[in-house]
């Protein structure tokens, strides 16, 4: 087993990139990414690969999608507002259908808000964001260890599905040190074939496919019926992922749950130990936590609603957004809850004990 | 039988969307040309802007990337630093390159960048219908400068050559004109120096077309010609502004 080292969110995510592949990162700093950015600035030289600090995020995203266009894995990362710079570059990655890993270390907002952790770009993330019919895939994490480990896991769903992938950490992630143990990096042929996975779509030297000397990167289909298929065949890829790609986690659930939490990220990981101190008392919570909140694990939580279970409680470091994808699931069987966290502020395990004894019935 | 005349091979069969007597025929076919004659097809990306040339994706046939507005510079940044071992060139107008992408193009010029561009300067928006552009002429009339553009209000017009001349990193700058069949040779030959030089990795290379846009300014193809002689040439002067390649060209 290869060893752990202790390691910051954000420097994890960064070496487990350089490990999955990534040679090209572009970006702006900010905080509380900077230590992505950093540490992609010091390692990639080492390993022939392409920093560039961009003059803006907007230049960094069109930097991924030109890169992008040669079929080479990359990535960049930034934090809330930058994210929002991004969004335009993102709308038109995914309407190019171009692989790409994009990194949003959340602060609070809105506007420039504070450099503490929160989850209010849930919307943003998993609603669109940008302009026009897309989706993008976005995966939660709640550890260090998870956080790396979706490096890799985003580049592989990103070049399967031939669509960008957001991780959707947040500052505590980012900032925070755990023990993390590393996939091996990729080796010098795994590297070849994966520079040469996107030949059939993407640009590179036309001396390898002598009769095509036209690769074509582009969003724009002007003929509104041409317009039309291309979208829906956006939706099909996307229905594809819908039924492919979700990804959840249970926690303590049993048949004598009263109580279901669903939490995602950060919020999911401080539900645990409110869970964790609960069982010690006696008290058997359950909690359902979505990995990929795109995708969104709908049926996850609807197969474990049953009689015995009075309400669900949502957890979240905003006003409630995630928490209209609880109620889709629940379907009205259930009144769902909510506690909340905003500007930047995280609950504690007590508070999240207390919102869920409120609710057993009791 | 000999062929003393042909399409560039860097040009699809594809029928122009260009109006009538529009310029951007002509920048295409010279940069087209110059491709070919460099031999540097098989290794070409280009970067199509937004813009009446948007389509200039399907025109060249090389590899070719569609850009948002102004973000044509970031793109082939991109592309460049991916692929070091092919040619990257972007094909803008004055709205996308001095305006909304005012930012790319500077930092990319700053980089010094690997990258040829070919900058449009038609003085206006064409494919937006006329609108004032930061090229627009003091005095000019466009549909959002109907009493004609105010410098006081809304500034001069943007001189895009001078403006990366400021920087030390380009290493060819020039503007040419379309507007006569002697200025369309020099353009030719000037086109080929920037994309020579690309070929060499010798560094950032810029290249301004002085253009015209009959359909928006309202002028007969010629009159257009004369009409940018007479008002764009006082403003936009011609000739090189940056050659590295020449001892002291810096
Ligand atoms: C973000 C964004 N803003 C505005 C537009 C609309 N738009 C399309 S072309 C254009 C102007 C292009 O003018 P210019 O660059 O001078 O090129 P020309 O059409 O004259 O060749 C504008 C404003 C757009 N497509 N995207
Ligand atoms: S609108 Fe103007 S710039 Fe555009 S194609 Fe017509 S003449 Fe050329």
């Amino acid at each position: 087993m290869a060893e752990k080292v202790l390691m910051k969110g954000n420097e994890a995510v960064a070496e487990a990139a350089i490990r999955a592949g990534c040679r090209l990162y572009f970006a702006y700093p900010i905080t509380p990414q900077s230590e992505l950015i950093e540490y992609m600035a010091k390692m990639l030289p080492k390993v022939d690969g392409t920093f560039v600090q961009a003059e803006s995020e907007v230049a960094a995203i069109n930097m991924v999608y030109g890169a992008s266009g040669t079929g080479r894995r990359v990535m960049t990362s930034s934090s809330s507002p930058g994210i929002s710079l991004k969004m335009e570059g993102i709308s038109y990655i995914a309407g190019a259908n171009l692989p790409a890993v994009i990194i949003n270390v959340q602060r609070g907002g809105p506007g420039l808000g504070d450099i503490q952790p929160a989850q209010g770009d849930y919307f943003q993330a998993t609603k669109g964001g940008g302009h026009g019919d897309y989706r993008l895939i976005v995966l939660a994490p709640s550890t260090v260890q998870e956080f790396a480990d979706m490096a890799d896991l985003a580049f592989d769903l990103a070049d399967k599905y031939r669509n960008p992938v957001m991780i959707l950490s947040d500052g505590l992630l980012g900032q925070m040190m755990e023990p993390v143990e590393f996939k091996p990096a990729k080796t010098k042929e795994e590297m070849e074939k994966l520079n040469k996975q996107h030949y059939d779509w993407c640009m590179h030297p036309n001396e390898d496919e002598p009769d095509h000397h036209h690769h074509e990167i582009n969003s724009l289909e002007i003929d509104p019926l041409i317009l039309e298929q291309h979208v829906i065949k956006l939706g099909k890829k996307y229905d594809k992922i819908t039924k492919n790609e979700q990804r959840h986690e249970e926690y303590n659930i049993s048949a004598d749950n009263k109580v279901i939490v669903v939490a995602f990220g950060t919020a999911a990981r401080i539900a645990k130990s409110a869970i964790d101190q609960l069982q010690e008392e006696g008290i058997n919570v359950g909690m359902i936590r979505p990995i990929t909140v795109w995708p969104y694990p709908y049926e996850a939580i609807s197969n474990v609603l049953n009689d015995k279970i009075k309400k669900v409680v949502v957890c979240e470091l905003n006003l409630g957004q995630m928490i209209e994808d609880v109620k889709l699931a629940v379907n009205g069987k259930l009144p769902v809850e909510f506690l909340g966290k905003v500007g930047g502020i995280l609950f504690t395990p007590d508070e999240i004990k207390a919102k869920i004894m409120d609710n057993r019935g009791e | 039988m000999e062929i003393i005349a042909q399409r560039p091979k860097s040009l699809t069969d594809l029928q122009f969307t260009y109006c009538p007597g529009c310029t951007h025929g002509i920048s295409h076919r010279i940069i087209a040309e110059a491709i070919d004659e460099l031999e540097m097809r098989n290794q070409m990306m280009g970067v199509a802007p937004v813009g009446c040339s948007v389509f200039a994706y399907k025109f060249f046939d090389c590899d070719m990337a569609e850009a948002a507005h102004g973000r044509a510079p970031a793109v082939a940044t991109g592309m460049k630093r991916a692929r070091p071992d092919m040619h990257v060139f972007t094909y803008q107008g004055d709205g996308d390159l001095a305006a909304i992408g005012t930012a790319e193009i500077i930092h990319a010029a700053n980089r010094g960048e690997h990258i040829s561009v070919f900058f449009v300067n038609n003085a206006i928006y064409g494919m937006t219908g006329g609108q004032m552009a930061p090229t627009t002429l003091p005095g000019m009339k466009t549909t959002t400068s109907p009493y004609g553009r105010d410098e006081t209000d809304i500034g001069y017009p943007i001189q895009a050559c001078e403006l990366l001349n400021s920087l030390r990193a380009p290493y060819f700058i020039e503007r040419v004109s379309l507007l006569s069949p002697q200025d369309i040779l020099k353009a030719t030959k000037i086109v080929k120096k920037a994309l020579q030089f690309n070929k060499e990795e010798r560094g950032f290379t810029f290249v301004e077309f002085v253009s015209t846009c009959p359909t928006n300014w309202g002028l007969a193809p010629l009159e257009a010609m004369k009409w940018a002689k007479e008002n764009m040439l006082p403003y936009f002067p011609l000739g090189n502004f940056r050659d590295k390649s020449i001892e002291g060209g810096e």
